[in-house]
């Protein structure tokens, strides 16, 4: 068992595993830190596959942001998780029946003898001198420069949608509306009362 | 002077009449409106006299040649053309002639009408279609011309439009003429699918190719084109012509103005069935069947409508159907290839029968517009004008021996017997009958309304008085020529040469050179006619009529009592009026019903749209059960999905 | 050397699994948002090894994309999910029915 093969088995065990664990952990926290698990032995499978700059990308992008991202909502929205769990395994049979019909399927199309290493033999190694994130970057900026636009703009449209669906007016908060600020005139603010100057009568009189 | 204008003005003069007196007839006035119109029609007299001037009398040559190509569509070209040659300037001659002498009638007739403008531009407009009809050299020109007239003829006998009669004889008159206009049309259809052409010319001289060919019409039978073709003319020809059975609108037709009737309905429209056939003698004489066809109908119509004349009392109607029957003798004619004896009869006959109608109106005017003849009675000492030209026309009706309708009657008949077509024999017995039958009710006409008691109320009998100079002048000339223009055109026009070009008769039908071999003159022929069963017969009918009608009135009334069912049968004119509305309006309107209830309302918005729309409800709330708004039921429908995929891909590999 | 197979393989597990979850978990939008993760990473998976042993660096593109894509599927997703409790009080799968038919 090559090196390789040792760490590839390894870290396809340790996905599968957590993918489990995401899907029939309780307490949806878990669930959150068992994806995270899963997300970080997928990019060292992506090691493997020298896909280096996606890998730390999912890391750096997935791990980094949208699985706390989702941690953040689960502990923020107030679930109650014994409730939420209930009735988890009364569908699971059914669950892992068409899961594991499914993975029969698929192995029969995608198993061994349509792609083993007989149909695809494994492609050479890269050197040390090969860098893959610049070989995406020329892809990316080249031949697919307007596909990547399209996908900032994608990302755009994504912020600018969640913070109009979460953002709400409340109405008993302080805020300052700097329009009106500036709007202020001298009049609406100072009274130039005239009256009697008053006398300043000695105490002792 | 050039012909060809001669011959474009001769239409165009009545139209700008039309078209003066129709569009401004407020501005030019009830004096300007006949000014113009009359002026319009009298220029195409006078063109139509030298345009016959130029064709017979000089012997110059035939105009055929197309003015105005109005489209070609894939070879077929759609022209207007003009076909000058000896029937044209007959028919040219005859047309505005009457329709002078009705424009000059009219001013007295419709003298206190409030439509008079109107009048004149409706019988102007008439005038501009009937020239185009008989001018034409083709068949679209001869199509809209026909249609014109009808269209002419729907307003005409519509014109006091508040009548209720009026408006059901004009819708009676328009439809029973569409029937016959789709056989018309239908004819032609089949002539340019055949001949490939609409221009006279070109479809005659391929008529010979034509007549060798076979149609499949219903079943396996095979039907000669040339009959198909000619029968189906000839139904647009019934129902212009008044032939049986398409006969029913002429006498309700009588709704009209009297000039109207004159004009529209005894001496022109009707006759333009019986010029067609004329025209298209070409294609006819290569057809027995179709001629047989076109002789039987005439036969009936001859005499069947002849006995209906006998009970009507309304004066008008009357003439109506004596012109049917008259109609009917010129068809027999066509049918026996007596060709020109048809078209003989319509020249004499359009003169006196215009005469009649005329005469008629103007009795009707003397009686304050009663037309019922058992109200009238002895007029002669009133209006003498009126009761001789009356009487001149009656003979020249029955055929009395020197009038121009012995003439042509005689020719007709003479020619019917020399015919060998199927059934000559019986039509022969048929056309006999019939002049007695003539005889019978002209003179019965004459009786009633001119001699004996006096029958009107007393106010009528004061007032009574002969009618005004515009009037008689009409009468007068067209009297005149009742009586002498058959003996003048006789000769030309069956023996001579006169149609020689125009009309095609093959040897074997050519009746007319038979009878023409015992012609020797004019004179001859009056000596002989007096000695023949026609003669007779006239006679006997006219002694019949006097003698029922005049010495002993009794009878009348008794016959009417004894042989009932036969008057009955009679006065509701052989039951025809009532089948036609029973089978056809009633039935028509039933379908039509059955279609709307049936086809419409339960059918198409009842199935089709509102039982779509209630299947798709229906659809939808059965299927919107399966929408339960759980997410993974939507995802279970995928995996579902992904499953069948998945084993679309593994089982080849598998 | 490993074949291009077990990749595949991997990714057909780790989807057939995600699946599951979606069927499984009847309360909770977050967990079946996570499965969708799941399922993307799966299909990621097969992208990349597709791409190494074609040696195309085109599927490392796509996977980018879906990457992006994925990223703004989750924003957008939870920013929905928080208006919904928000609104009602719960997230319970089998409570948001207001789309039935």
């Amino acid at each position: 068992m090559t090196f390789f093969e040792v760490v590839f088995y390894a870290f396809s065990t340790l996905m599968v595993v957590a993918a489990l664990g995401v899907v029939s952990a309780r307490n949806p926290v878990h669930s959150v830190l068992f994806l995270v698990l899963t997300f970080f032995a997928g990019s060292a499978i992506w090691l493997l596959l020298e896909a280096e700059f996606l890998a730390i990308t999912l890391v750096l992008v997935y791990v980094g942001a949208v699985m706390v991202l989702f941690l953040f909502v689960v502990m923020m929205l107030d679930i109650n998780i014994t409730r939420m769990r209930e009735g988890l395994m009364r569908y699971a049979p059914f669950g892992i029946a068409i899961a594991i019909l499914l993975i029969v399927q698929m192995i029969m199309v995608v198993g061994p003898e349509n792609f083993g290493l007989q149909a695809f033999a494994a492609p050479e190694l890269h050197g040390a001198d090969y860098s893959n994130t610049k070989e995406l970057g020329r892809v990316l900026y080249t031949d697919y420069v307007y596909a990547f636009e399209l996908a900032s703009v994608i990302l755009l449209v994504a912020i600018v949608a969640a913070i109009t669906l979460t953002m709400r007016r409340r109405p008993n908060t302080r805020h300052q509306i700097p329009g009106e600020q500036m709007k202020v005139m001298k009049q609406d603010r100072l009274r130039i009362v005239n009256m009697k100057s008053e006398t300043i009568d000695s105490e002792d009189k | 002077m050039d012909m060809e204008l001669i011959y474009l003005a001769i239409p165009l003069a009545s139209l700008f009449g039309a078209i003066m007196a129709g569009f401004f007839g407020k501005a030019i006035g009830r004096s300007g409106a006949h000014t113009v119109t009359i002026a319009g029609v009298a220029t195409s007299f006078i063109l139509s006299l030298m345009a016959y001037n130029h064709i017979v009398l000089e012997a110059g040559d035939i105009y055929n040649q197309t003015v105005y190509t109005w489209m070609v569509s894939d070879g077929l070209r759609f022209e207007i053309g003009f076909l000058i040659d000896q029937l044209t300037v007959m028919m040219l001659c005859v047309v505005t002639g009457v329709s002078l002498m009705v424009h000059l009638y009219t001013i007295g007739y419709m003298h206190d009408d409030p439509g008079y403008q109107r009048f004149f531009s409706y019988i102007s407009l008439f005038t501009f279609a009937m020239l185009m009809l008989v001018m034409s050299n083709n068949f679209l020109q001869l199509f809209f011309g026909w249609e014109a007239v009808g269209l002419v003829s729907y307003l005409l006998i519509g014109f006091w439009y508040k009548r209720e009669t009026a408006i059901y004889a004009n819708l009676k008159a328009f439809l029973v003429n569409r029937v016959g206009d789709f056989g018309f049309i239908l004819g032609i259809a089949a002539v340019v699918m055949y001949a490939g052409s609409l221009d006279y010319k070109e479809v005659f001289s391929a008529a010979p190719q034509i007549a060798n060919q076979t149609i499949n019409l219903v079943g396996d039978e095979q039907w000669s084109v040339m009959t198909v073709i000619c029968i189906l003319l000839f139904v647009g020809a019934m129902g212009k012509s008044a032939q049986f059975p398409l006969h029913v609108w002429l006498p309700d037709s009588m709704e009209g103005p009297t000039p109207i009737s004159a004009l529209i309905h005894a001496a022109t429209m009707v006759t333009a069935g019986i010029f067609m056939v004329a025209r298209m003698s070409p294609l006819f004489e290569f057809s027995e069947t179709a001629l047989a066809f076109v002789m039987i109908a005439g036969a009936i119509t001859a005499l069947f409508m002849g006995l209906i004349g006998i009970v009507q009392n309304d004066i008008k109607r009357v003439v109506a159907y004596s012109t049917l029957s008259q109609l009917g003798y010129m068809t027999v004619a066509l049918g026996v290839s007596a060709y020109s004896a048809g078209v003989f009869h319509l020249m004499t006959h359009a003169f006196f029968k215009a005469l009649l109608f005329l005469a008629a109106g103007s009795v009707i005017i003397a009686m304050h517009h009663e037309q019922d003849m058992r109200k009238m009675g002895g007029l002669r000492k009133y209006m003498p004008i009126t009761w001789i030209t009356s009487l001149i026309g009656s003979l020249a009706l029955i055929g009395f021996p020197g009038f121009s309708g012995f003439f042509s009657k005689d020719s007709i008949i003479l020619a019917v017997g020399e015919s060998h077509l199927p059934g000559a024999d019986i039509v022969y017995l048929m056309v006999l009958a019939g002049v007695f039958v003539t005889a019978f009710y002209s003179f019965r006409m004459y009786f009633l309304v001119f001699h004996g008691e006096e029958r009107m109320d007393q106010h009528t009998k004061e007032h009574l008085h002969e009618t005004p100079w515009v009037v008689t002048v009409p009468l007068v000339v067209l009297a005149f020529f009742s009586v002498v223009i058959g003996w003048v055109t006789i000769e030309p026009m069956l023996f001579g040469e006169y149609f020689k070009d125009v009309i095609f008769v093959k040897e074997s039908h050519n009746v007319l050179s038979q009878v023409g071999e015992h012609y020797h003159g004019q004179w001859a022929m009056i000596q002989h006619g007096i000695a023949s069963w026609p003669f007779a017969l006239a006679m006997a009918g006219v002694g019949t009529a006097w003698y029922i009608y005049m010495k002993n009135p009794q009878i009348a009334v008794t016959a009417s009592q004894k042989f009932s069912f036969i008057y009955k049968m009679l006065d509701k004119k052989y039951w025809m009026d009532e089948l036609y509305v029973k089978v056809f309006s009633d039935g028509s309107r039933g379908l039509g019903k059955g279609f709307w209830k049936g086809g419409d309302v339960a059918i198409i918005d009842g199935l089709i749209i509102n039982g779509s729309a209630k299947l798709v409800g229906w659809f939808a709330s059965v299927v919107r059960h399966m929408q339960t708004g759980m997410l993974y039921h939507y995802a279970f429908a995928m995996i579902i999905g992904l499953v069948g995929l998945l084993y679309l891909f593994a089982s080849p590999v598998s | 050397m490993i074949p291009l197979s077990s990749y595949l393989i991997l990714g057909a597990i780790l989807f057939a699994i995600s699946i599951a979850g979606i069927f499984i978990n009847r309360k909770n939008v977050i967990v079946l948002l996570m499965c969708i993760e799941l399922m993307l990473l799966a299909v990621n998976i097969n992208f990349i090894a597709f791409s190494h042993f074609l040696g195309d660096t085109a599927g490392q593109v796509f996977v980018f994309f879906i990457l992006t894509v994925a990223a703004a599927e989750a924003a957008i997703g939870l920013a929905i999910l928080v208006v919904v409790f928000r609104n009602r009080q719960t997230i319970n799968v089998s409570e948001l029915n207001t789309m039935k038919g």
